[in-house]
């Protein structure tokens, strides 16, 4: 499709650093292709979860997966008007990450319907084949009516 | 030796996290009630405006974990093993507040279910079931 990935590209930037909370976590978009999406995040002082171990916070790992779910999401169905909602996020912690690194995300929208997409995540701080969380996400469509 | 109170206020005050969120906790006895002031960089959606799910689902853990250091005695920090977040409406751009039930304490593995809410504690907005590891020494 035509202009298929100037929308992505679009998608992409805004959903990587529009919100107020990426932004302040300094979320770095990495990736984004039909159906998928992926995020990274540095490690930073202010964001550590342990203080006697320097790891960075697990909620931090939960933002980004939660945001790079909502990236696939919205690159699953780039060129139709619709905003989402999580309505659940599970999210399985294999490990902490390693002290004083950043994590990367990347998520799958495997499966979208008329009104729910479907998305894996994986999250890993410096081998993507040693996960330290994966998550599994359900998102309800909210299309405009007509 | 400090009560459980005093030390989870301490370990709250030194984690760097809980104060880019601005977290604190309050304790009634053993009931603790998490409050998360609202801030404009705690927003994930800026059309309504409304608190970033991770958010959402960090303040919702914290709670969680919180409550197990409350209720459990002196030892390692409670691992998160698996949650499951449930988003129930919108958080909006107000003060929030969580508190956890520990459904299940074993040796080595705890259930919590936590609730968070706005206005009324019986209209939740998100609410979160998590299991989470006690003692890392046996399984590591």
């Amino acid at each position: 499709m035509s202009g298929g990935s100037n929308i992505l590209n679009e998608l992409a930037e805004r959903m990587a650093n529009a919100t107020p909370h990426s932004e302040a976590l300094g979320f770095r978009f990495i990736s984004v292709s039909p159906g998928r999406g992926s995020i990274a995040v540095g490690w930073r002082e202010d964001l550590v979860g342990d203080p006697d171990t320097q790891v960075i916070a697990g909620g931090v790992v939960t933002s980004l997966l939660d945001h790079t779910c909502g990236l696939a999401m919205a690159a699953a169905a780039a060129d139709q008007p619709f905003s989402t909602a999580t309505l659940d996020l599970r999210i399985d912690y294999m490990r902490p990450a390693a002290p004083r690194v950043g994590v990367t995300a990347e998520a799958h929208c495997y499966k979208l319907t008329r009104t729910i997409g479907f998305v894996r995540a994986e999250a890993w701080d410096v081998e993507r084949s040693d996960l330290i969380a994966t998550a599994q996400a359900a998102f309800v469509l909210n299309r405009p009516r007509t | 030796m400090s009560s459980p109170g005093d030390q989870l206020q301490a370990f709250l005050e030194r984690t760097p996290y809980v104060r880019f969120l601005g977290l604190r906790a309050e304790l009634s006895g053993d009931v603790l009630t998490a409050v998360l002031a609202f801030s404009p960089h705690l927003v994930g959606n800026t059309f309504i405006p409304a608190l970033h799910g991770g958010v959402i689902g960090a303040f919702l853990e914290m709670t969680a974990l919180a409550q197990l250091f409350i209720v459990q005695p002196p030892g390692p920090r409670p691992k998160t093993i698996d949650v499951t977040i449930e988003y129930l409406k919108p958080g909006r751009a107000q003060t929030s507040y969580a508190r956890a039930q520990v459904r299940k304490i074993g040796r080595r593995i705890a259930n919590v279910h936590v609730d968070a809410w706005q206005d009324d504690p019986n209209q939740p907005f998100a609410a979160l079931r998590g299991h989470f590891l006690l003692s890392t020494d046996e399984l590591s």
